[in-house]
């Protein structure tokens, strides 16, 4: 048994070498092909390298500082991301600390670019913060569709959501309770909302809901309620209502005449063009179709 | 006896492996599983401490627990405040409505099964009930929202018509929120309460039915009192459940934070975690952890204190 075992180990190396020596020669003359194939693909990348550099822009490297609105972050973690994924070499650090700390850190010289979630007040602008709109943040106001009360005032509004009206009977519409329902604390949608109104921490929910999606299934399945989303997310499942006469439509909003909006800012001590190269390229990327798709990816509206 | 000695002695004439082996490397198998179990019960525990305290030092523990404002995020400059009473006693309430309305039909439904039913009807029922111990709690959550809310809202405005004072849900209240916890405890207070009911023996039964007893006071003067301990087994689990379900009750309940009166938007302990995780950033955060470290102490105090009685039982 163990004899025959051996021989067939022998056999085995022996045909095995026989056919590495065979193989062996072949490789020798294929590999001088590979070679001068090599070359002449090495040569041919390092143009096309070269080309794509120029034709690009100069290798990107640096640090943007970024500070002010919290209402921002969103928007400033994806640009920023998007960013140093474009540019690996360039690192964007954003802070938030309130819009009027990001504009004193921005005139003081401490950051490049001031994010403000409100336009910038006189004052700010003659420190020397110039206001680069980059995004708008538009809110809806929706009811569900079998409400005939399509349009409100925002007093009308304030007072819904204060709980001081809290029959749509009141404001021109069916005997109806209205169920208020709005995002939970902490939620950027709902800082927004309160804060235009100007009803933070007076607001009475009926239902507070983690989600836009919910917020909006929420008011399209309960008859007689009123609720706030982004205005992107808004679907026909529910009524986006007219705010002082004017619907809430991308282009009112850009108009200005929509009041339920607040611009974006990221403010920089003096015009854009006077500012490092890296900054400029940091501003024509938002400007790009590019960054365009980053603002529309976190619910905004891409400023003009 | 004689063939179980048999079939050991076979294997250890063919692998050669001696008896004592086999015996300590299963040992040390089945050691190992009862360490990861103890372990990761001891790692949860520790991460939950903590995760879970920083914020109790920070805010302060009676701040947290007996204080109804509840606004960590405040959208004025105001300072944040973050009492959770209204949370807790929601939680409270709200299982033990979701136990006092689950477990006599829990139980009832075992004594039917067990013992009233014909054998075809008891197999139908059975596989119904198995089959709603596997549906997910999101389905559920998903079912209260599109049917029960929208009935629980006409019931409020059927209550409270023409009330000034009421805050109109929706039909997102308290109420929702037990009945589908009561019908989320369901299967595992049946499943429990059935086997503890077959367990009794049979010759109790058949000495009170010799003693003249009626079949249904049988039932409800010999069986039940026999496995009091199952059915005390079956209320801890139950609300173990009802107590730590998020996913269903935070579709239903609403999720405002509210006394628990049955028709109020209400928040549960782990509702407000769920709630609140998204966007919570700093103390606000470290409070939700906070909440966590409430909701384990509760379990805990739950399972021992339960558990206590239990045993009590047995010993009578």
């Amino acid at each position: 048994m163990r004899k025959r075992i051996l021989g067939a180990v022998l056999a085995a190396t022996l045909v095995m070498a026989s056919l590495a020596g065979c193989s062996s020669d072949k490789t020798a003359d294929s590999s001088n092909v590979t070679n001068a194939a090599t070359t002449a693909a090495d040569t041919t990348t390092a143009a096309a390298t070269e080309a794509a550099t120029t034709a690009a822009e100069k290798k990107l490297s640096g640090s943007i500082t970024l500070s002010g609105s919290t209402s921002m972050e969103k928007l400033a973690n994806a640009l920023a991301e998007s960013f140093m994924e474009k540019y690996p070499d360039v690192t964007v650090s954003p802070e938030f600390t309130g819009s009027g700390a990001g504009i004193e850190a921005v005139t003081n010289g401490k950051v490049d670019i001031g994010n403000s979630s409100r336009n910038l007040k006189d004052a700010e602008k003659q420190a020397g913060a110039v206001e680069n709109i980059v995004a708008i943040d538009g809110i809806a106001v929706i009811v569900d569709k079998s409400n005939t009360v399509t349009n409100l005032t925002k007093d009308q509004l304030i007072s819904i959501y204060k709980g001081e009206t809290t029959n749509w009977k009141d404001l021109g519409g069916n005997d109806a309770p209205i169920v208020v329902i709005g995002r939970e604390a902490g939620s950027g949608t709902r800082g927004a909302f309160e804060e235009l109104l100007k009803v933070e921490d007076a607001c009475k929910y009926a239902s507070e809901l983690d989600s836009t999606g919910a917020v909006i299934a929420k008011v399209a399945s309960t008859p007689g309620a009123i609720g706030y989303a982004s205005l992107d997310a808004v679907d026909d499942t529910v009524v986006a209502a007219s705010l002082e006469g004017v619907a809430a439509t991308a282009d009112n909003i850009k108009a200005g005449t929509y009041f339920l909006c607040r611009p974006f800012v990221m403010a920089t001590k003096g015009e854009i063009s006077a500012q490092s190269e890296l900054v400029q390229e940091f501003f024509a990327y938002i400007k790009s179709d590019e960054g365009k798709a980053v603002i529309e990816k976190v619910g905004l509206i891409v400023a003009d | 006896m004689d063939s179980e000695t048999k079939v050991v002695s076979i294997i250890e004439s063919k692998s050669g492996i001696s008896k004592s082996t086999v015996e300590n490397v299963a040992k040390g198998i089945f050691t190992v599983c009862a360490v990861t179990a103890v372990f990761a019960v001891a790692a949860i525990a520790l991460y939950m401490i903590i995760s879970g305290t920083p914020a109790i030092f920070k805010v302060g523990l009676k701040e947290i627990l007996f204080s109804t404002e509840w606004n960590p995020a405040p959208t004025s400059g105001i300072d944040p405040s973050f009492g959770i009473l209204y949370v807790i006693l929601t939680s409270i309430v709200g299982t033990s409505m979701a136990v006092l309305l689950g477990v006599p039909i829990g139980v009832l439904t075992a004594v039917f099964l067990a013992e009233v039913a014909p054998q075809g009807i008891a197999k139908w029922v059975s596989a119904a009930v198995e089959l709603l111990a596997g549906i997910p709690s999101v389905i559920y959550g998903l079912l209260g929202l599109m049917i029960l809310n929208p009935l629980m809202y006409k019931l409020e405005l059927a209550i409270f018509k023409g009330s000034e004072t009421h805050q109109f849900t929706g039909g997102a209240n308290l109420l929702s929120a037990v009945i589908v916890l009561a019908i989320m405890i369901l299967p595992t207070v049946i499943n429990i309460s059935q086997s503890s009911i077959r367990q009794v023996p049979v010759h109790l039964k058949s000495a009170s039915l010799a003693l003249g007893a009626s079949h249904i006071q049988t039932i409800f003067k010999v069986i039940l009192p026999a496995c009091k301990s199952g059915i005390i087994t079956a209320i801890v689990l139950g609300t173990g459940r009802a107590i730590g379900e998020a996913m269903a009750i935070t579709l239903v309940s609403g999720s405002s934070i509210n006394a628990p009166l049955p028709f109020n938007s209400v928040r549960f302990l782990t509702t407000a975690i769920v709630a609140e995780m998204g966007y919570a950033e700093g103390i606000h955060r470290q409070v939700l952890f906070t909440i966590g470290l409430v909701l384990f102490v509760f379990i805990m105090l739950i399972n021992t204190v339960l558990t206590k009685i239990l045993k009590k039982g047995e010993v009578q």
